[in-house]
């Protein structure tokens, strides 16, 4: 690389040079348009972050009805929110590697069963007082104490106790977890004062930035903490969330410069975006992925053969063209991908097969009636017509798949989980563990697919005991090959996270954790 | 006591009786759709003994008759209750919101109601020709569009082609009035354009028809100039059906305007109203559902006081 155009990488990095003028100096230079991209980051992160300013994002996934509660956070303005007033004990890294934050360091005894979360000193709340380990205590008991109705309720499941030692807080579990550190990394478990027991929705944290005004459903705006743990890592004066549910709306609005970073863009029109000027698309694939999901324990779905019929006649590549416009990766009947730690990859890729699928259909001994699959439009974007494309690849190897359209409202409540077989959304998990705990497990709440294998759930237990990673890997392949060929899961693609961001940003570099760099925008980007 | 007097104080305590049946209504309407509030706050996450602990919570295990007492006598000493979803003060946000509903559908109104009139009779004076069929024509064409459609190719040339006024058209008290117009200034378009052909129609039609009438004749006969005629012998005589359909319009700028609320980011009611009814959060839903129909029984009770007013015959009874 010539040094003239590390120099202009810096100046356009600085905002001395536009990108735009920059990319196509790089271009005549012979530097494909990805390297130019990645050169202006690394030159970008080089510079430094620039210092000041208000940061607008423009988030999707917001109701008036919500709240600071961290207990009650399911959408991702209350999620964005979170980020800006409060921390977590860990945090997973972009790259995956699990960060220590409100917690100095983590340690486990040798079966794993009981962990030490060492806790950072002179850590302030927003309210002036010394956050303390007795508060983090009762905030891990306010997420899952018997009458909790917390999200992360779930995942604190395993818990025999908890208590306070010193400046450490320990939890000692019932059934050993080697992924315990990556559970306390959940976004629910931010740290409140008094565990926040008296106002859990005062907006109150060791963030760093401090709540001005929140208006539910409408706005939140926020201050940088000047007295944050971490220093100066806030890179705007001041940061706001404008709640724009509407998808032509927000992309109006970036366009228009009333904010810098959308979440949410339509697959369908993030390509015009793209090339609209001003603004870019930044996509990065997660953990969340599309699925069907099918009751292994009602008929006719009790049957392997007719499963593995459905699994083998659905077009993952086509879905992944159509639905998610390459926007995505083809799945394959695994929740887990290779964002995961610990994925086997040489498990291999099932692909469409519509003789295979006729075989099976026809082992399956079902008497032709039609196979109702049902769907709505909440249960993932383009689920109708994903499930409209699956109905015709099953009609080419003569199985009779019939779309029962439900309404969105009341879809998770009525449709998922009670009825055999229907669309549905999993955001994914940090870790295997946690999303085969969480809906695979035959004791699982959330076990969608009535899956139910005694070996699974016994490696699953081995899995979780077991610290040589090594040998992890091997339990993991396993049960994802069970998984794979027995399950109840049909599962076409992981869709990627695709945000649009201004021009006047930089910095910005996606985080495979959730959409607008795992909702860090105000201390990882800057304005250019 | 005087007729007119007695009028109002009957249509009143007979609104009073259906804003209760509507709050009736809307309970019901709420018990019947599949799903609580508890479902909805948790979403997917949601496990049996976290419903169980947050239903207890909220209180959703009490009868259906027993809460809806309990929230009616709350609402008759002045407490809408706080929301289920987020513990807020239901008076508080809901006031937040209808003033800024009520703020938008004046100016819409005062931008459209005399634009309506105006051109109502501007079509009468030169009926038939060029100016009445070019009015007709585009008004006609802007009711028919869809207003979120009109929304967007408005956002799409004012707003990102332009840059002329925001798309986003968020307010909040820190701005002064001024900055609140500018913001605002793209959804009153769209609802002016959505309102006025109504509005401009009737007025045209109730004019033309009382211009049917023998007294006109006599006025063009005494040699009046054709605006005079309109202006003081048509219009005061056709003005009850414009009245009509003057405050079936204010109505719908209040209770309707949910889309372009939506696509403009607009923080007013019927954004409000539909997270809380997709939360069923059923005191917020309630509070607003009588706060709708106050609204509509209101207006309409208004437009019917008028029209006697307006009208010798009603006012001076035999």
């Amino acid at each position: 690389m010539s040094n003239e155009l590390k120099q202009l990488a810096t100046k356009a990095a600085k905002g001395l040079v536009s990108r735009r003028d920059f990319l196509g100096r790089a271009g005549a230079l012979g530097i494909t348009a990805v390297g130019a991209n990645a050169m202006l980051a690394s030159a970008a992160k080089a510079a430094g972050p620039n210092k000041g300013g208000h940061l607008v994002q423009g988030i999707g996934g917001g109701e008036s009805s919500n709240s600071l509660d961290p207990a009650l956070t399911a959408s991702s303005v209350p999620f964005g929110n979170l980020k800006h007033f409060g921390d977590l004990l860990v945090q997973i890294r972009p790259d995956g590697v699990l960060e220590p934050r409100l917690a100095e360091s983590v340690e486990a005894t040798s079966d794993a069963k009981t962990w030490t979360f060492k806790i950072r000193k002179g850590v302030e709340f927003h309210n002036g007082k010394t956050m303390t380990p007795d508060d983090v205590l009762k905030t891990m008991q306010r997420h899952s104490n018997e009458d909790a109705t917390s999200g992360a309720l779930g995942i604190m499941k395993g818990i025999e106790s908890m208590k306070v030692d010193g400046d450490n807080f320990s939890v000692t579990l019932t059934t050993p977890n080697a992924d315990l550190p990556y559970l306390m990394s959940d976004y629910h478990l931010v740290v409140q004062p008094g565990g926040g027991m008296d106002s859990p929705a005062d907006g109150v944290g060791t963030g760093p930035y401090i709540l001005e005004t929140d208006e539910p459903g409408v706005r939140s705006l926020w201050k940088k903490n000047p007295n944050y743990w971490e220093g100066d890592i806030g890179n705007y004066d001041s940061s706001e969330i404008l709640v724009i549910n509407d998808a032509t709306a927000r992309t109006a609005a970036l366009q228009s410069g009333q904010v810098h970073m959308i979440n949410r863009v339509d697959p369908k029109v993030a390509g015009l975006i793209d090339r609209a000027p001003g603004v870019s698309i930044k996509s990065v694939a997660g953990r969340g992925h599309y699925v069907f999901i099918m009751h292994t324990n009602t008929a006719p779905f009790d049957s392997n053969e007719l499963r593995m019929a459905l699994k083998m006649v659905i077009n993952r590549e086509e879905m992944v063209n159509k639905i998610l416009r390459g926007y995505g990766t083809v799945g394959n009947d695994l929740p887990i991908n290779a964002s995961y730690p610990l994925f086997d990859e040489t498990i291999p890729q099932r692909k469409m097969d519509a003789a295979k699928a006729a075989e099976h259909y026809k082992k399956s001994g079902h008497d032709g009636s039609p196979i109702i699959l049902r769907v709505a439009d909440g249960a993932f974007p383009g689920a109708v017509d994903a499930a409209a494309l699956f109905q015709e690849s099953a009609r080419a190897a003569g199985i009779p798949l019939e779309i029962k359209r439900e309404p969105n409202d009341g879809y998770w409540s009525e449709v998922w989980n009670k009825q055999p077989f229907c669309a549905s959304y999993w955001g994914g998990r940090p870790v295997q563990d946690q999303m085969y705990s969480t809906a695979y497990l035959s004791t699982a709440d959330w076990n969608d697919t009535r899956f139910n294998n005694p070996r699974f759930d016994e490696l699953l237990f081995s899995a979780k005991a077991e610290l040589d990673d090594a040998k992890r890997k091997a339990l993991y392949s396993e049960m994802a090959n069970i998984l794979r060929d027995t399950g109840g899961l049909i599962c076409p693609m992981f869709n990627d996270f695709v945000d649009a961001v201004s021009d006047k940003i930089a910095g910005y570099e996606p985080d495979p954790n959730n959409e607008l760099v795992n909702g860090f925008a105000m201390t990882r980007t800057w304005l250019a | 006591m005087h007729p007119i007097l007695k009028l109002v104080v009957q249509r009143v305590a007979l609104s009073l009786l259906l804003l209760l049946a509507a709050s009736v209504m809307i309970f019901v309407g709420t018990q019947i759709l599949p799903g609580d509030v508890a479902q909805s706050i948790l979403g997917q996450a949601a496990t049996p003994e976290s419903l169980a602990n947050l239903r207890a919570e909220l209180g959703l295990n009490d009868p259906p008759v027993t809460r809806y007492f309990d929230w009616l006598f709350g609402v008759l000493q002045g407490d809408l209750g706080t929301a289920l979803t987020n513990g807020r003060d239901i008076g508080e946000s809901l006031g937040k919101r209808l003033g800024n509903t009520l703020f938008l559908a004046f100016w819409a109104a005062v931008v459209s109601v005399p634009l309506a009139i105006f051109l109502g009779l501007l079509a009468v004076r030169y009926q038939n020709r060029w100016p009445d069929k070019l009015i007709s024509g585009v008004t006609l064409t802007s009711i028919s569009i869809p207003e979120f459609l009109i929304g967007y190719v408005v956002m799409y040339f004012i707003s990102v082609k332009l840059g002329w006024f925001s798309s986003v058209a968020m307010i909040n008290e820190s701005m002064s009035l001024g900055q609140k117009l500018n913001a605002i200034a793209l959804p009153v378009f769209v609802l002016t354009l959505v309102v006025l052909a109504h509005m401009m129609r009737m007025t045209r039609a109730a004019i033309l028809n009382v211009m049917q009438s023998a007294y006109i004749e006599t006025a063009e006969l005494k040699g009046l100039s054709m605006f005079t005629i309109i202006r003081k012998h048509a219009f005061p005589n056709a003005i009850a059906p414009i009245i009509n359909v003057v405050m079936i319009n204010l109505a719908y700028l209040v209770v309707g305007v949910v889309v372009v609320e939506v696509v403009f980011v607009y923080p007013g009611m019927g954004q409000y109203l539909v997270d809380h009814v997709s939360k069923r959060d059923v005191p917020v839903v309630q509070a607003s559902g009588l706060i709708f129909a106050a609204v509509y029984i209101g207006l309409n009770l208004i437009a019917d006081l008028v029209s006697i007013l307006a009208n010798p015959r009603l006012r001076h009874p035999k």
